[in-house]
């Protein structure tokens, strides 16, 4: 593949992961944009910053696509908030989406804990 | 995706109002983690970021998203095209070859058989024939006509017009006088309301108004719009002027509107009105046609009956010369398109085939294609590409090629009608005057966005249904291990089964044509044709029914018209002989290979009664026969002693000799038509073809020109050299020889013979459907080619297991041709049924050769057997050559 590809195939994976990660946060239940994010900081030990924007943005994009869906109500505290469900083709998507990125994942991991050199025969 | 573009939007101040809630419910957890109020609500303003850019993201993601996956699309598209060239090209040359070949032939299809005839409700307009025992479509008389008019309740209006009394190709038959002489036009006479029938109405000036048609006073004439161009500069007071047409003065009422055309009567430049006077005075004058339009909801069944009902009437009053006449209504579209139809539909077909086989190919390439492309795909899928996105992204590829190749078609199309209308004898175009300005227009480009849409489709579904066949996910698993993949094959082979099947129908098809082709230019004309050169003469004798034609300055001789013709006559064969390297030189009324019309009924007052048989009857001078060396096989030919004042004789064909009289010799027998005494029969002439090649030779009788002479004739003359540098000054000796005579500007006999109606026909259908034919060869030849290479390389592994395992080389290279042959037989099996189906459905464009010839067969299948084999032959030698050790080591 050519130089240009992998730049395509870098936002690719970017925007992927993003889906991926908002997928499994709301399998535990709907949430706002502002508890996804703090949910995906807290529990990858603040490594993952969620760019709100994008995020928003991600969510917006998700719901266009039916994974999720959206409505307004009322948080714990009493503010006004757009709360998010995940759909059933949502769900699908999600244990497809964790499949793919397990077996991807295994494959990087794969090739970087390789030691030493190898012949191409051996 | 599209749905996003419809569907209603999310407001921006919703996402605005989201973003705000966020803003206080952050505020809100840092300030139940500590942090003060103002502080709280300025972290969480910086935490998030850009605000505007974010909603500014949202207002652009609807619109944008869409236009930045098509651009996105659009530029990998070509990427992938671009990495690709060879496919590409292939592909786009391919398509683009089928759709040109398919647009040319739509293009002559529209214009002659889709496009309505520039009339008013042209659905309503018929033909009227008279007919005869011989056919159903003859001449109709001027005073049937008028009865036909009168007695009719089935038609709105009847009209006549006069048929060309020459045939296709011997120029004008009117005489229009020009300062530089007379000059041959093209004229038809018309009844008054002719235009009116159809529908049309000049531009300029009058229509003739009804019973000018009656009055034989008035000569009067309409223009086409091309004449009035030409000859008078688009003069708009034309109208009122005079001109000299076949040494009349006649005025100038109108000119017709551009668009006016009327292919029975060619391109005729002279409307004039038609007049009782003359030939016109007898009822068994059939010198013309007529049209009709058809009263509201009267069906052509039912003006048939009544006009046969009529021509019943008229032959109970008109016993002799209304003999058994009927009467003919046809459509209209039927007679003017009716000739070219079988040969247009037959190239519809073909195209059609030959762009099936473009599209198999195509559709075949781009299935090797995602399969070598499956793991780019499956990689895409895992990494986020939704199924809808590599939709989207094959529909954008597939849209890319089919554009490309339409626009290459479409290209290619007009290089093609162009070719196609070469093709087409200058002759014939004008009876065809519908094909004449065939080019770009609308229904074309409709046709080719059509078609570019079933490529598109195409083209997208193929790789997806690819795709389907097998999990995406199995792309990546089996990283590329290529076990042979049973499904593509079977699928790919297919196609390459349809595309060789396709082809030989085509190859088939294009045989039989090309073989009636052979057979026709084989055909026995009865004539040696080399340097005979055919000219159609008018002369205009002086003084003839009282008329003074201008030319005529001296006082008329005190003699009567025969004596006149056959001197004018006389001197345009002593001027031919007199020219140096003229062989010989004759008279006939009419040339061979000619419509084969001119029929009398005849009969033999010394045998029983044979019905009423009809032959073709010619007047011919002397040295006729000898000047076309057709040999006489009994008695003797016509002499220059065979006069007015000599008895009546004939010379018969071998045909008529036959039919009528056996073995016999019909030497002093005698032969008799209506408006003739009984001549005597005094030898027998082999056949000389006088109609159309492709028609079987009529009875003919031949009788002494100077018996029965005739204003406008034929001259052959027999030139010892080349005939076509002689021509030029053949018709330049009779063009300066005497005002009164009129030559045509000539053409050779291999030229007139070229030019005729059957050659051109046979001609065009060989060479169209053989150049269909080829490219299907090539395009069948070049899949089978790809199919069986790519077999070959996916197999490659398992060539080397095998040889590794002590395979023979030569095992290997049967086991390759061995797929090959089974693909290429059960094509052929296919194609052999559907060619005899084709085939018969082609019957009536054959000649001489039958639509199940086995000889064809089996040459088709020889050469497609040959065709396969090579193409098969490179993969086969790069299987055998396959090195088991490199085999195994490359995966």
């Amino acid at each position: 593949m050519t130089t240009q590809k992998k730049t395509d195939d870098r936002v690719a994976l970017l925007q992927g992961t993003l889906d991926l990660l908002i997928l499994k946060t709301l399998v535990m239940g709907p949430c706002h944009g502002q508890g996804v994010a703090r949910l995906i900081q807290r529990q990858s030990e603040e490594v993952l910053f969620v760019d709100h924007g994008s995020l928003y943005l991600a969510l917006q994009r998700l719901e266009d696509r039916k994974w999720i869906s959206a409505k307004w109500g009322v948080s714990e505290n009493n503010r006004k908030a757009r709360f998010y469900t995940l759909t059933t083709k949502g769900r699908a998507q999600l244990a497809e989406k964790t499949s793919e990125w397990e077996r991807l994942a295994r494959a990087i991991g794969l090739i970087l804990n390789n030691k030493g050199p190898q012949n191409e025969g051996a | 995706m599209l749905r996003n573009l419809f569907r209603r939007k999310r407001s921006e101040a919703d996402f605005a109002a989201e973003i705000r809630s966020h803003l206080e419910l952050e505020a809100d957890e840092l300030e139940r983690e500590g942090v003060t109020h103002d502080e709280a609500r300025y972290q969480a303003i910086r935490t998030f970021g850009n605000v505007r850019e974010a909603q500014e993201r949202f207002y652009l993601r609807g619109r944008s998203e869409w236009f930045e996956n098509l651009s996105r699309d659009l530029r990998y598209a070509l990427r992938q095209l671009h990495k690709n060239p060879s496919f590409a090209l292939t592909a786009i040359l391919v398509l683009a070859f089928g759709m040109g070949a398919a647009l040319t032939i739509f293009a002559f299809v529209d214009a002659a058989l889709i496009r309505p005839l520039p009339y008013a409700q042209p659905s309503r307009l018929v033909n009227l024939f008279e007919s005869i025992p011989a056919g159903p479509r003859f001449h109709l008389s001027w005073l049937d006509y008028l009865d036909w008019k009168r007695r009719n309740h089935v038609f709105e209006s009847v009209a006549f017009y006069s048929a060309r009394s020459l045939d296709f190709n011997s120029g004008g038959d009117f005489v229009l006088d020009t300062p530089e002489g007379g000059e041959r036009v093209l004229g038809t006479a018309v009844s008054s309301g002719f235009f009116r029938t159809l529908g049309v109405a000049p531009i300029i000036g009058r229509d003739f108004r009804e019973g000018e048609d009656r009055s034989s006073s008035s000569n009067l004439v309409i223009l086409s719009y091309a004449a009035w161009q030409k000859r008078f500069s688009s003069d708009t007071h034309v109208v009122g002027r005079a001109l000299s047409l076949n040494g009349v003065s006649t005025t100038i009422i109108g000119v017709l509107p551009r668009s006016f055309q009327f292919a029975p009567t060619d391109a005729t430049d002279f409307w004039v009105i038609a007049s009782s006077a003359g030939c016109n005075q007898m009822r068994g004058c059939h010198n013309a046609y007529g049209i009709a339009r058809l009263r509201q909801g009267a069906s052509i069944a039912a003006a048939s009956a009544e006009m046969n009902n009529i021509a019943a009437q008229l032959e109970k009053e008109n016993p002799q010369s209304n003999f058994r006449r009927g009467a003919t209504v046809l459509p209209l579209s039927d007679v003017i398109v009716g000739d070219i139809r079988p040969l247009l539909e037959m190239l519809l077909a073909g195209a059609a085939l030959l762009l099936l086989i473009a599209i198999t190919n195509v559709a075949s390439l781009l299935m090797v294609r995602a399969e070598k492309r499956r793991r780019e795909i499956a990689l895409r899928n895992a990494l986020g590409a939704s199924t809808t996105r590599l939709a989207w992204q094959f529909l954008t590829e597939g849209l890319l090629l089919a554009s490309s190749a339409t626009a290459v078609g479409l290209a290619l199309a007009l290089l093609g009608i162009r070719m196609l209308k070469s093709l087409i004898p200058a002759n014939r175009m004008q009876a065809m005057p519908y094909l004449e300005h065939i080019t770009l227009n609308g229904h074309m480009i409709a046709a080719a966005v059509a078609l570019s849409c079933v490529i598109t489709v195409v083209c997208t579904l193929t790789p997806m249904l690819r795709l389907a066949t097998n999990n995406m996910r199995d792309g990546l698993a089996d990283g590329g291990r290529s076990g042979t993949n049973n499904v593509w094959k079977r699928f790919g082979s297919n196609l390459v089964a349809v595309e060789l099947a396709t082809a030989m129908v085509l190859l088939v098809c294009a045989g039989l044509l090309g073989q009636s082709f052979y057979r026709l230019s084989q055909v026995d004309t009865g004539m040696d044709i080399d340097n005979l050169a055919v000219l159609h003469v008018m002369t205009q004798p002086c003084a003839r029914e009282g008329e003074r034609p201008a030319g005529c300055t001296a006082p008329p001789p005190a003699s009567d018209g025969d004596e006149q013709e056959n001197a004018l006559a006389d001197e345009v064969l002593a001027t031919l002989r007199a020219l140096p390297g003229t062989k010989s030189a004759a008279i006939t009324t009419d040339a061979p290979v000619g419509d084969g019309d001119g029929l009398s009924p005849i009969s033999f007052p010394d045998m029983p009664d044979l019905g009423t048989p009809e032959a073709n009857g010619r007047w011919v001078s002397e040295d006729y026969f000898s000047t076309l060396k057709a040999p006489l096989l009994q008695g003797r030919g016509i002499s220059v002693h065979d006069d007015a004042k000599s008895p009546y004789v004939a010379v018969v064909n071998h045909s008529l000799a036959k039919r009528f009289f056996g073995t016999k010799s019909p030497i002093g027998s005698r032969l008799s038509f209506p408006g003739g005494d009984a001549v005597e029969i005094v030898g027998v002439i082999d056949d000389i073809k006088e109609g159309q090649l492709d028609t079987e030779t009529r009875p003919a009788f031949y009788e002494p020109f100077r018996q029965l002479p005739n204003a406008s004739f034929f001259v052959i003359v027999r030139t010892s050299q080349d005939v076509e540098s002689a021509l030029p000054s053949i018709v330049k000796s009779l063009r300066h020889l005497n005002q009164n005579i009129t030559p045509s500007d000539g053409e050779t006999m291999a030229e007139r013979i070229h030019d005729s109606p059957s050659a051109y026909m046979h001609r065009a259908s060989a060479w169209v459907v053989g150049c269909f034919a080829w490219m299907a060869l090539l395009l069948g030849v070049v899949g089978l080619y790809g199919v069986i290479a790519y077999s070959v390389s996916q197999r490659t592994r398992e060539i080397g297991v095998r040889m590794a395992l002590g395979a023979q080389r030569s095992t290997i290279h049967r086991m390759v041709l061995g797929e090959a042959v089974r693909l290429a037989l059960t094509g052929m099996a296919v194609g052999i049924v559907c060619s005899l189906a084709a085939g018969s459905l082609l019957h009536g464009l054959l000649f001489g050769v039958s639509a199940w010839d086995p000889a064809t067969l089996l040459a088709v299948a020889a050469m497609l057997s040959v065709a396969v084999l090579a193409a098969s032959f490179i993969p086969a030698r790069t299987a055998a050559l396959v090195d088991p050790m490199h085999a195994l080591r490359a995966e």
